[in-house]
């Protein structure tokens, strides 16, 4: 029996998804690239986090606060079928403010989101109350906010558990593929994948979760995913003991010790490499709320490339002209991974209808010539 | 703990020495030889304990590419004692695993 | 930041690092050596200025050769920052290295690559216990401090520094328990289609048999073509087992010395994406330069051991031949080949023997690739080979993929010591050669650098 549904990209979000559909019985064959794909879950943070997120986009708000609600689930599931365990961990996590101006910002930003969507519940706090939670923090600290939905995981174990997952659900993996070409035969409903190598894959369905090379595959099955890559630098210490017990945004220590400080966002193109101004400048930031961070080792520093719609928001969309084809574009890989599981992966199946109001997230919104965008993601 | 050490140095090669402390234990070394020789000719057989194992591990190459002669060194945390000069006074301890942050600047936050 | 300008940075004070400093500052070119340790030479010339002569006797005279080197060096007019740590180079010539606490910045219009060799790990049962350690490592601590074993030494593997380890122990009045050796006559066989090349390096030759007809006339015990070797012990080593001829062998020791030859130290030219090809005789990486070591179109150069394995004397030519085509390009050398003509000479006659080396010391696929489960590959992650095969199984195509799924090349040393192993191990795994497996992506810090050396 040939395979019902070709994911393109075996990242963090085709995987997911990959898995959503795997796990209904569906044929599921994943086409990934190799071992030196630019692979922008490998340098994922590792956040699961709603906090800050939608400001203008009240969907995707609520989006990000129900993939939270859907994660424990995941994380259940997947260490029970793997053994894997994905690092899941809810505790709440923090902002930290170093100037009134960024305190003032953060609380207008955080009450317009708290208005526009329910349940997304935040508190500022002085640094005398953070310290409750973060002891160490330093006397730089001017102040910053809490929301007891956001959290972490672990970026690498996810997507682990998830290959590991779709093994045991039957379903192809096919590793070192570079898809070409996509295509859509009218006459019978069935798509075609063209690796550059001429391997071809045919199915009935098709799910684009290829990162940035959904801008190229898209058009060819009649969607649009106009993303470009923003650099994301992100630095990793030694394993430390844990003294850290809480997410930060900026900072959070995994579970195996490491502290992990990032990310910055930086348009540069599809340059993935590391540059010391913005080390140094993300080392400075974290020691300064951390000072006993001085004394710890910078071991490793990543750059990856997010795929960024132009409104940094993702896009989810079916294809009218090729009616099966889905585009599925996002760099929150880790915060959405539960949402694009069980709902986007049987979404994408044909098992279930179009999930409500997501005509917010179809890239229509990039058509409209007089409009701009500006991404603070 | 100091044992019989795997390491000595012959009489003939007398000159001058330093005392560092190890572990708050006192160890004369020639002046100018690494921690990490220091250490080995004093009877250290294991240096620190691994991260995941917590297993016994001492320096393997001596020259600063394996990481296995990590100890804290006046204060400072996981430095490579193959590559730092032994001086005076220096005091230099074990690390039991993962590399411990000073209470002193993050409090109860363990 | 302040940035420092020069001419020339050369990273690494060995043979090839010094000779370059040399052969540049002669053509009037400004010239900054950064070097990781407290005093010049390398390993290769460690301490050779400051060792007492009853030390240096010892060492013997390749080692006094280096002496020199060092002090031409010193009165070259090259400027040399000790005790510094490179921890970022761009390919256009920027490096980022902490010296005194701080983190600085150096930018030559060109640089020299000159990081030298490391040991090539010996991935075995047992190789994490307190008491084994390289014969590279046993040596430095000779050179830098005169220390020799106190008990037998049981020294284990194969190759020239192993043998030479053993002749300076001999000399210096220390025990040898038993010297272990994995070269088989098999790779007698394989190495004597090199023999006649060889001959062209008759001095190296003759000095290498030397040492082997000292060692078996020392009446050490001496087994060769050993195979299935293994540290024993439970928080230090306690023994070395291994078979031979079909027999179980175990000899108590306190301290094993282990080596199969030396490989280059790749992380900087890896870290600046440059091209590397796999050599099948070395069985390692080196980086693709052309005859003069330069990477590409960059401002980088590579000499010596980083390179690829050429030993000390061919590292102090490249140096200089590096040195030269740098002075070309600055326009105050207009005509290389009259300079560079004597050089290239003596670099062929320096190289000659490699082959047969490599084919005759060519470490056992068993030692590089465990066969056991159970091996620690990644001595900082504590991965095991067992763990890095069921990766592949789940689909990892590199030491990436590998990376990711299980931390293995995440420790402090960044890869260094389970890089070749993790490659080859996915290679015998997924039949591949190790070339189209690839390496770690190595990226700055490419040493571990203290938080508190960014903040002032």
């Amino acid at each position: 029996m040939s395979d019902r549904m070709i994911v393109i990209g075996g990242g963090l979000v085709g995987a997911a998804v990959a898995f959503g559909a795997a796990r209904e019985g569906l044929g599921v064959c994943v086409l990934d690239q190799g071992d030196s794909a630019f692979r922008a879950s490998r340098g994922n943070f590792g956040l699961v986090w709603v906090s800050s997120k939608g400001a203008e986009m009240p969907r995707y708000a609520a989006w990000s606060r129900d993939a939270l609600k859907l994660w424990p689930d995941l994380q259940r599931e997947l260490q029970e079928l793997t053994g894997v365990d994905s690092g899941l961990r809810q505790v709440g996590g923090f902002w930290l403010g170093f100037s009134d101006k960024e305190m003032k910002a953060r609380y207008e930003l955080l009450s317009g989101i708290s208005r526009a969507v329910d349940g997304i519940p935040f508190r500022m706090m002085e640094p005398s109350e953070l310290r409750h939670y973060l002891p160490g923090l330093g006397p730089k600290v001017a102040g910053g906010s809490f929301c007891e939905l956001d959290g972490d995981a672990n970026p690498l174990m996810l997507l682990r558990a998830l290959h590991s997952g779709l093994i045991e659900k039957g379903a192809d993996i096919v590793s070192n593929v570079d898809v070409v070409q996509v295509r859509y035969d009218q006459s019978n409903g069935v798509f075609e994948a063209v690796a550059a190598d001429g391997q071809r894959w045919q199915a009935e369905r098709l799910v684009l979760a290829a990162g940035l090379g959904n801008a190229r595959l898209a058009p060819q099955v009649g969607l649009q995913a106009p993303v470009k890559p923003s650099r994301g630098q992100v630095l990793i210490t030694e394993r430390l003991q844990p003294f850290l017990h809480y997410p930060m945004n900026k900072l959070r220590q995994t579970v195996e010790g490491s502290v992990q400080i990032g990310s910055s966002s930086e348009d540069v193109g599809f340059d993935d490499g590391t540059t010391p101004d913005v080390i140094e400048w993300q080392v400075k930031r974290a020691v300064a709320a951390f000072p006993a961070l001085a004394k710890a080792r910078l071991v490793r520093a990543w750059g990856a490339l997010r795929p960024l719609a132009p409104d940094a928001y993702p896009i989810y969309e079916e294809s009218e002209s090729c009616p099966g084809a889905f585009v599925v574009t996002s760099h929150s890989g880790v915060t959405l991974a539960a949402a694009h599981c069980y709902v986007i992966g049987p979404w994408a199946a044909g098992l279930s209808q179009t999930p409500p109001d997501f005509a917010d997230f179809s890239a229509e919104r990039f058509r409209d010539p007089n409009k701009s965008f500006s991404h603070a993601h | 703990m100091l044992t019989e050490p795997l390491f000595s140095i012959p009489a003939s090669e007398g000159r001058e020495t330093v005392t560092i402390i190890f572990d708050d234990q006192a160890v004369t070394a020639p002046a100018g030889i690494s921690v990490a020789a220091a250490l080995l000719v004093a009877g250290a057989s294991d240096f620190r304990t691994s991260i995941v194992g917590h297993e016994p591990r001492a320096p393997y190459c001596m020259m600063g590419v394996c990481f296995e002669c990590l100890v804290e060194i006046d204060g400072v945390p996981a430095r490579q004692s193959c590559l730092v000069p032994v001086k005076d006074g220096m005091i230099v301890r074990r690390q039991q695993g993962a590399v411990s942050l000073p209470d002193s600047e993050i409090g109860d936050g363990r | 930041m302040n940035v420092e300008t020069t001419d020339l940075a050369i990273i690494g004070a060995g043979p090839a690092g010094l000779a370059a400093a040399c052969e540049a500052r002669t053509l009037g070119l400004s010239v900054t050596v950064l070097d990781e340790q407290s005093a010049v030479g390398g390993q290769i010339y460690r301490n050779v200025v400051s060792a007492p002569r009853a030390r240096s006797a010892i060492l013997g005279p390749d080692y006094s050769a280096g002496a020199e080197l060092v002090s031409a060096f010193a009165s070259s007019g090259a400027l040399h920052l000790d005790s510094a740590v490179v921890w970022n180079v761009a390919t256009d010539g920027t490096i980022d290295y902490i010296r005194e606490g701080r983190t600085r910045k150096l930018s030559g219009k060109y640089v020299l690559l000159a990081s030298g060799a490391m040991e090539r790990p010996f991935p075995i049962e047992g190789w994490t216990l307190p008491g084994v350690m390289g014969a590279g490592a046993a040596q430095i601590l000779l050179k830098s401090a005169g220390a020799l074993p106190r008990e037998p030494v049981v020294l284990a593997g194969c190759g020239p520094l192993l043998y030479l380890l053993g002749w300076q122990y001999l000399r210096a009045g220390a025990r040898i328990a038993a010297l272990v050796d994995t070269t088989a006559t098999s790779d007698y066989v394989r190495a004597s289609r090199h023999l006649m090349g060889a001959l062209r390096s008759w001095k190296e030759l003759r000095k290498g048999l030397g040492l082997i007809a000292a060692l078996r006339r020392s009446n050490i015990a001496l087994y060769s073509g050993c195979s299935d070797l293994r540290a024993e012990g439970t928080c230090k080593v306690e023994a070395l087992a291994f078979r031979q001829d079909g027999r179980s062998v175990r000899i108590p020791t306190s301290l094993l010395l282990v080596h199969q030859g030396v490989v280059p130290n790749t992380q900087l030219s890896w870290s600046v994406k440059a091209e590397h090809r796999w050599n099948k005789a070395q069985l390692c990486w080196e980086p693709v330069t052309d005859i003069w070591g330069r990477l590409g179109e960059t401002a980088l150069y590579v000499a010596g051991d980083s390179r690829s394995i050429v030993g000390a004397q061919a590292s102090a030519v490249q140096g200089r031949l590096a040195a030269l085509s740098i002075g070309n390009r600055l326009g105050v050398l207009p005509d290389i080949t009259i300079r560079a003509a004597p050089y290239l000479e003596s670099l062929k006659r320096y190289t000659a023997i490699r082959p047969f080396l490599d084919a005759l010391y060519r470490p056992k696929d068993e030692n590089r690739v465990p066969v056991s489960d159970k091996v620690v590959v990644c001595r900082c992650e504590e991965v095991t080979a067992g763990q890095i095969r069921r990766f592949v199984g789940l689909g990892c195509q590199g030491p990436n993929q590998t990376k990711a799924f299980g931390r293995c090349g995440m420790g402090p040393c960044q890869g260094r010591f389970c890089g070749l192993t993790v490659t080859e191990t996915i290679a015998r795994e997924r039949q591949l050669e190790p070339a189209d497996v690839g390496y770690y992506r190595i990226r700055p810090p490419i040493k571990p650098v203290l938080l508190g050396d960014f903040v002032e």
